[in-house]
């Protein structure tokens, strides 16, 4: 059987190249290392009385794997939500290649170039795997209810390159077998790949993974790593939040370490693990974090 | 793989589809069976069985069949043009409801809109000015996504029991403005309602005593609704609706506008509702304020449910049963809301999905999918678990 597109079930080995091209054609990969992104000023996040995060700055770099860390409570997904969108920071501000990210809708800041993953999973359950991806490549396309309802050319070719890339995406994650299955039927290591699939289908510049490995066995762990390293390398931003220490420590480039809401370290990780504040705060209490991860 | 690589392009069109089903749910009832079989045809076959279809129910008030028919009772045209309004609404219910997710309790609303514009425009009682009947069916559905939108634009941004509560305020607050505003008549209401034009034997074709002509008009609009909207449903547009159902923050997250689409699915509801309005307004001839209360309301979300939220085709099929069933056994009528209540309860605990459970269709090109995945046609029952095997171990050979 032969086709006209890369098919992986014709026996011929489809280079990661030829799907990495496939999954970002417009990827940056000839951009500098370096230059900051995202950069967090200040950002204060108040609930009530309770302050989550108190004055954090920190930047994330083009084409790097930031990790942010701290004990539970420390105000990670805090951090997540307010530059996602989902909670207005109080004060300071969140900007995106000099355009403030602040007080603009989740889906506006998702088309900016911000994904993210959820620490519990939500996924679309009735869909199918690539279906659910979809959803997110759609967030690149204009066709809206009179384009589809008569079918306009352009409607017709974004649904077909809709559905070449969503496969070539769930290919990337190793998932492509179960394509036609609803979402809510894959297995647990399947359904967090989905939710990073479908997170890369918006195109993101920075993609923010809130603890991708959480219920993960160690040869899973592995095997994300070496996910979240080829997504640097087809020229994405990483941001992740992680409780595994092996895992942090192994694949990201620099570290965040957050505590009560305030930074209190921010290095690479050989520096991190030396780092007494840390030490003191949060590799100390290694066992407790283990239980809860 | 290997066993009918070569099978027709688009056979077994939706093969892929069911597959995943399957094996969702292997303990499927005999109707899910019924489906599986139904969605293992190849598409030509589909289409040619739908037609069939399409043509008895086409003709259904001139074939007349014994048992089936409502009369002496009620006049049998004039009973399936009621089941063709109520599966037109359900159908545009269906897409607020069903696709997705917003309770809407005040739908009647818009059709009382729909009915109001046809009446104010073609009744000998108005002083407006008058078109003919035909032009008023779009006219009323711009008039009611007007109002669609006047609705949504404030209560879009509630949800869940929220919106219903709004909603069903608004219903009751179109049923009441057509009581106290003296230019919509109240209880008298608006005789003479226009008609599409067309005479017969020097008699007009369009009668309001003919069920046939209405009821054929109505369902071959019908048929356009349901093509239209399928094109939506296998779109960005359908797959936004699910998303917001299913996760509207997530959806949110992932890019879709959400309160765009969400009136998008009020407005489109409120069309289809204006239409059905529009339509009931010129077959009775008589349009005044007593047609349209709550209990109507409910009876339009009683037929999207039991037909299958979210499936156009259970839309239409509850629609047309939720109608049926007062006219054919009109003894039982006094009793339709206590037995269609019963009906639900008991639905609810042995069917909850409603008679056809929402198909989630929302790509066009599955026989490409098939090609990617390698989806043998023919063998719909293993083909995904098989294939899936496959390419992981293809994977690793090739590595």
């Amino acid at each position: 059987m032969s086709t006209a597109i890369p098919d992986p079930a014709d026996g011929r080995t489809v280079t990661e190249q030829e799907i990495a091209d496939i999954v970002a054609p417009d990827r940056e990969i000839a951009v500098s290392v370096g230059e900051p992104l995202v950069v967090l000023d200040e950002l204060t996040v108040t609930f009530g009385g309770l302050t989550a995060l108190d004055h954090v700055s920190f930047e994330i770099r083009r084409g790097e794997i930031l990790g942010l860390i701290g004990p539970n409570g420390a105000g990670k997904t805090t951090c997540f939500n307010a530059m996602t969108g989902v909670y207005k920071p109080s004060h300071g501000t969140v900007t995106m290649e000099g355009a403030s990210l602040v007080g603009k809708k989740k889906h506006a800041i998702t088309r900016a170039g911000v994904a993210r993953t959820f620490q519990n999973i939500r996924l679309f359950g009735d869909m199918t795997a690539l279906e659910n991806v979809v959803v997110g490549l759609d967030a690149r396309h204009r066709t809206s209810v009179p384009g589809a309802i008569f079918r306009t050319p352009r409607h017709v070719r974004e649904e077909r390159e809709s559905i070449e890339r969503g496969m070539a995406l769930l290919e990337f994650v190793g998932i492509a077998g179960e394509a036609t299955s609803p979402s809510r039927s894959l297995s647990y290591g399947s359904q967090r790949r989905l939710e990073i699939a479908r997170a890369l289908a918006t195109e993101p510049k920075l993609l923010c993974l809130d603890e991708p490995a959480a219920g993960f066995n160690p040869a899973e762990k592995e095997e994300l790593m070496t996910l979240i390293r080829q997504i640097r390398d087809d020229g994405y931003t990483v941001l992740l939040i992680e409780h595994d220490m092996k895992l942090v420590m192994g694949v990201t480039d620099r570290i965040v370490v957050l505590e009560f809401g305030r930074k209190i370290a921010e290095g690479a990780p050989k520096q991190i693990q030396e780092d007494p504040a840390v030490i003191a705060a949060y590799l100390g209490v290694e066992d407790d974090d283990d239980g809860v991860a | 793989m290997g066993i009918n690589p070569e099978g027709p392009p688009m056979g077994g069109a939706e093969a892929a589809q069911l597959d995943a089903d399957e094996l969702a749910e292997t303990k499927g009832s005999r109707l899910d069976k019924l489906r599986g079989r139904w969605r293992a045809l190849p598409r030509w076959q589909q289409w040619l069985v739908l037609s069939i279809v399409a043509l008895v129910v086409f003709f259904l008030p001139v074939i007349n069949p014994p048992i089936i028919t409502t009369e002496p009772g009620t006049d049998f045209p004039l009973a399936c043009f009621d089941m063709a309004r109520f599966a037109l609404v359900a159908l545009g219910l269906n897409v607020v409801v069903g696709q997705a997710g917003l309770l809407d309790l005040g739908y009647i609303g818009f059709f009382a809109v729909g009915s109001y514009v046809a009446a104010l425009w073609t009744s000998s009682d108005s002083t407006y000015v008058h078109i003919p009947f035909l032009w008023t069916l779009p006219l009323a559905m711009v008039v009611t996504v007007f109002f669609g939108v006047l609705l949504g634009i404030p209560t879009l941004r509630l949800r869940g029991d929220y919106l219903a509560i709004v909603t069903l305020g608004f219903g009751e607050i179109i049923r009441l403005l057509a009581s106290i505003v003296p230019a919509l008549r109240g209880n008298v209401g608006f005789q003479n309602v226009g008609a599409p034009p067309g005479t017969h034997d020097g008699k007009q074709i369009f009668d309001n005593s003919h069920g046939t002509p209405w009821y054929m008009m109505t369902v071959a609009i019908i048929i356009v609704v349901m093509l239209l909207l399928g094109n939506l449903e296998r779109s960005r547009v359908g797959r936004a609706w699910v998303a917001i159902r299913e996760d509207e923050d997530a959806a949110e997250t992932m890019g879709v506008p959400t309160f765009k689409f969400k009136l998008w699915a009020f407005g489109t509801g409120a069309a289809i509702g204006g239409l059905s309005g529009a339509i009931f307004a010129g077959q009775v001839g008589f349009v005044n304020n007593q047609k349209f209360d709550v209990a109507t309301s409910m009876l339009f979300l009683a037929a999207v449910v039991l037909g299958g939220s979210g499936n156009k085709f259970g839309a239409v099929i509850g629609g047309a049963i939720v109608s049926y069933i007062p006219n054919r056994f009109i003894e039982i009528a006094n009793y339709k809301y206590l037995i269609f209540g019963v009906v639900l309860i008991v639905l609810m605990i042995f069917r909850p999905q409603g008679l056809l459970p929402a198909r989630n269709h929302l790509l066009a090109a599955i026989g490409r999918i098939r090609q990617w995945t390698g989806t043998a046609s023919g063998q719909p029952e293993a083909a995904a678990a098989t294939d899936a095997g496959r390419i992981t171990l293809r994977k690793e050979e090739d590595q």
